[in-house]
């Protein structure tokens, strides 16, 4: 897929995920009809807020920034120090929004244009009792930092396990049995597909390990799973398509496997918040809707329902992590999710065969329209994820 | 723009001063009447047995149209078809596209291809003026003899119809490498099929193509009617390739139009290339004297390239996203690193993390005349949406048209957008061509005509 970078802007664009501990979102209008609109005017020495006081409950800071800065806004807890909600990078002229669910209490609001120092017009900010029933989230912090934990430690699984099978499918194509290497091939690509949203964030590695030959420019070499794919599948490649020299084949599989070593070094230090695990849940639907169900993925071997099954494994897995959390926020979604899940697998089991699937191109047009219709029927409320997750 | 004397669009010099910007093609006062139809041009419309051809007297749409209607009524621009540049360029961008894409018949030779240009000619100078085609149009002539004019036009004014040629490569060398048209020798060393760009999933179904016709109109219905016409025209001599439906324009290339938007929900086309900016306009959109072979002067060169959306997946992804990727608010359309829709952006400015507040995948960024040695391009594109896939998901994208003197230019920013534009993830290009626009057409002349002088 034209996965290009969608990783790398997903990530740097968590910056207000570990929000989630105080309840809040940056810039993330709600539909939500049942809040207190406020506006804020950051100007170049003022921050200027039309009210000091509002209801508990959802409340919208509209931020204008009228300086020629960049600009952000905070509300802090009645210490003055510990941020409740905060909106970044607010260039100016642009209004951006901070929706928090504010309980009652006393806070600050402050500006910082220029993004350093202590910001200016710090300003005393009242949340009245409006009787607005607040869940109970006396666990939620431990929860979500459970779910961090345990997804990092997933993903380092199963990269090790690329690792080994990896080694192994280099060891079988090299030696020249390609049997052997056809059978390790999308069993072992499985590993990949499971964490493909976070195996593929690293900018660099990606295009050397998953490239399409579609994805290449003319005269970029190409390397990766896909080019030995064409070359342990020829039936489908082009007339006068050679078969790889063992010296090609050598470099390629050593290369294979070096890449993937890297990759398992770079995974060992990251850490996770909690939107990046919804998000990548999202993304890993994504990669189905676009690659998967198309059949565009595995072009040669055809083997899609495998990379099918491994996205949707690595979704069920970030859903299953935060699904608890769900539960306390919005019971109905975490039923339809439930749901709609469930659908999908069994759709995809009724594809089985053996240890694995059929073919792509043995699947009827029938079969594949309800596979993207089911993706579509869980897509659309899995999108509601981070939005309930950090707002409701 | 009074549009009830029916004028023919060679009424000279005293009109232009009304025509709306970007209409400004030069008048040609050559003296000469447009020819008729050729006689094979006209057999084919009508086989009828029309003896004498001459000045096309067909029903007069215009007069039609505008009785009753005062000036200003909608739909009543017009532009005139001969000029010193072919209209559909730098003309605002009007509503609605159909464009096609031709082959030349098997047996067609070098004679036909120039009456097939004649023909074409005479039948786009009527319809832009708001004619039907032919000696007796859309239901006078002979009774026993289909209409010349396919007649869906009736009634309706121009509608700002602009019609637009261009040639492709195979044109020049088919496949072969053959000379059919004896015009090998003229084509411009810049004039061959684009490269392929990573994640190009081309085709050939819509691509490529020997002749191109660009048909912009106010009115979808006067659109197709100028395709509909212009290839029944060709039978026998050209077939088409390809066409494409356009229902909504993406660009503005004047700065009197408002910015449209694209499928994304985006507006598009605020940086574009404007017809009021003259020098940009002569720098990058239009073929000098010096740049190559002298036929081409005063034209352009055209790519097309059909990009499928997945909106669906666009359609789930959070706003921060959205915006993250284009570099622009959705709402007002102004650049992250502030101000408003057309202020110009500032790739140095960063925020939090010293992360440049447009990112460096962002659409706006990669695409911007500064990060491609200046390059720019007038964009002309569409929203398409031609039913729904075998998936269920909508068949919609951007068909993407662009202007540029150089394909070079072209290449320049697709490169640097292929390899790492962020929208790459929601938009695949499906269809390529690319085209040599010729200059403007004189009145009795013939578009191309310089090709084969």
């Amino acid at each position: 897929m034209s996965r290009l970078l969608r990783p790398t802007l997903s990530v740097a664009a968590t910056g207000a995920a570990l929000l989630l501990l105080s309840g809040c979102v940056a810039n993330n209008p709600t539909a939500d009809a049942e809040h207190t609109a406020i506006t804020v005017d950051s100007s170049s020495d003022a921050c200027a807020i039309d009210t000091e006081t509002a209801p508990s409950g959802n409340v919208r800071f509209t931020v204008k920034n009228s300086g020629d800065q960049v600009t952000e806004f905070y509300l802090l807890a009645g210490d003055g120090l510990r941020i409740v909600g905060e909106v970044e990078n607010i260039g100016p002229g642009i209004s951006r929004d901070l929706v928090v669910q504010a309980r009652p209490g006393d806070y600050y609001t402050v500006c910082k244009p220029g993004m350093i120092g202590a910001g200016i017009g710090k300003a005393a900010f009242t949340v009245t009792d409006s009787g607005h029933d607040f869940e109970a989230d006396a666990d939620l912090t431990a929860q979500v930092a459970t779910a961090n934990t345990n997804y990092a430690a997933y993903v380092k699984d199963q990269i090790a396990q690329l690792v080994a099978g990896t080694d192994a499918f280099a060891a079988a194509y090299v030696a020249g049995d390609d049997e052997e290497a056809r059978a390790l091939y999308a069993p072992t690509r499985v590993h990949w597909e499971r964490v493909e949203t976070v195996a593929e964030s690293f900018g660099d590695l990606d295009p050397m390990l998953d490239l399409r030959e579609a994805d290449l420019e003319e005269g970029q070499e190409w390397t990766g799973w896909h080019a030995i794919e064409k070359d342990l599948w020829p039936a489908d490649a082009e007339p006068g398509f050679a078969a790889y020299t063992p010296e090609q084949r050598q470099a390629l599989a050593a290369k294979l496997v070096a890449d993937t070593a890297t990759l398992n070094e770079k995974v060992q230090v990251l850490e996770f918040t909690l939107d990046m695990q919804t998000n990548g849940a999202i993304g890993l639907m994504d990669e189905v809707a676009s690659g998967k169900v198309t059949g565009e993925e595995e072009f040669w071997s055809h083997t899609d329902l495998w990379d099918f099954q491994a996205n949707v494994d690595g979704a069920t897995v970030l859903y299953g992590g935060v699904r608890d959390i769900l539960l306390a926020k919005d019971a109905d979604l975490a039923a339809t999710l439930d749901t709609e899940f469930a659908a999908l697998q069994t759709l995809l089991d009724a594809q089985r065969d053996g240890d694995g699937f059929r073919l792509y191109t043995e699947l009827s047009p029938a079969e594949i329209r309800a596979f993207s219709d089911q993706v579509n029927a869980l897509g659309e409320p899995l999108n509601q994820l981070t939005a309930t997750l950090v707002l409701n | 723009m009074n549009t009830s004397d029916g004028r023919s669009p060679g009424d000279s010099a005293e009109g232009a001063a009304d025509r709306p910007a970007g209409a400004e093609q030069a008048t040609d006062d050559a003296a000469a009447a447009p020819r008729g139809l050729s006689r094979r041009g006209l057999l084919g419309l009508a086989g009828a047995t029309v003896a004498g051809i001459g000045l096309g007297i067909g029903a007069d749409r215009a007069v039609l149209a505008a009785s009753g209607a005062g000036a200003g009524a909608p739909n009543a621009a017009n532009y005139p078809f001969y000029g010193s540049h072919q209209a559909g360029i730098v003309t605002p961008a009007q509503d609605r596209l159909h464009f096609a894409a031709f082959d030349m018949a098997g047996d067609a030779g070098r004679a036909e291809l120039i009456e097939l240009l004649q023909d074409w000619t005479v039948a786009a100078a009527a319809m832009t003026a708001g004619r039907d085609i032919g000696d007796f149009g859309a239901v006078s002539g002979n009774y026993d003899a289909p209409p010349e004019d396919t007649g869906e036009a009736q009634g309706l004014p121009e509608s700002g119809l602009t019609i637009t040629f261009g040639f492709g490569p195979a044109l020049f060398r088919d496949a072969q490498g053959a000379d059919r048209f004896g015009i090998a020798g003229r084509q411009p060393a810049l004039l061959s099929r684009l490269p392929h760009f990573p994640g190009d999933m081309l085709d050939p179904a819509s691509s490529d193509g020997e002749l191109c016709i660009q048909a912009c109109a106010d009115d979808p219905q006067v659109a197709v009617h100028a395709i509909r016409n212009l290839t029944r025209i060709a039978f026998g001599r050209a077939t088409l390739r390809w066409s494409q439906l356009g229902f909504g324009r993406t660009s503005s290339t004047s700065t009197a139009q408002a910015t449209p938007r694209n499928l994304f929900g985006f507006k598009d086309g605020t940086a574009n290339v404007k017809a009021e900016e003259t020098a940009t306009v002569n720098e990058q959109v239009w073929v000098q004297g010096g740049d190559g072979p002298a036929w081409l002067a005063g034209g352009s060169y055209l790519v097309a390239r059909r990009i499928r959306m997945t909106i669906e997946t666009w359609d789930r992804t959070i706003l921060r996203e959205q915006e993250a990727v284009f570099g622009r608010t959705k709402g007002e359309g102004a650049p992250l690193s502030g101000g408003t829709e057309f202020t110009e952006p500032d790739f140095e400015i960063t925020g939090r993390g010293e992360k440049p507040l447009i990112a460096d995948t962002a659409h706006v960024r990669l695409s911007h005349p500064s990060h491609n040695g200046g390059a720019a391009l007038l964009r002309r594109g569409y929203n398409f949406v031609d039913g729904n896939d075998e998936l269920g998901r909508l068949n919609a994208g951007l068909f993407f048209l662009s202007y540029q003197r150089s394909p070079e230019q072209f290449v320049t920013v697709q490169s640097q957008l292929a390899k790492n534009d962020a929208l790459n993830e929601y938009i695949r290009h499906v269809g390529s061509a690319l085209f040599a626009v010729p200059a403007g057409v004189r009145q009795g002349g013939y578009v191309g005509e310089a090709l084969f002088a």
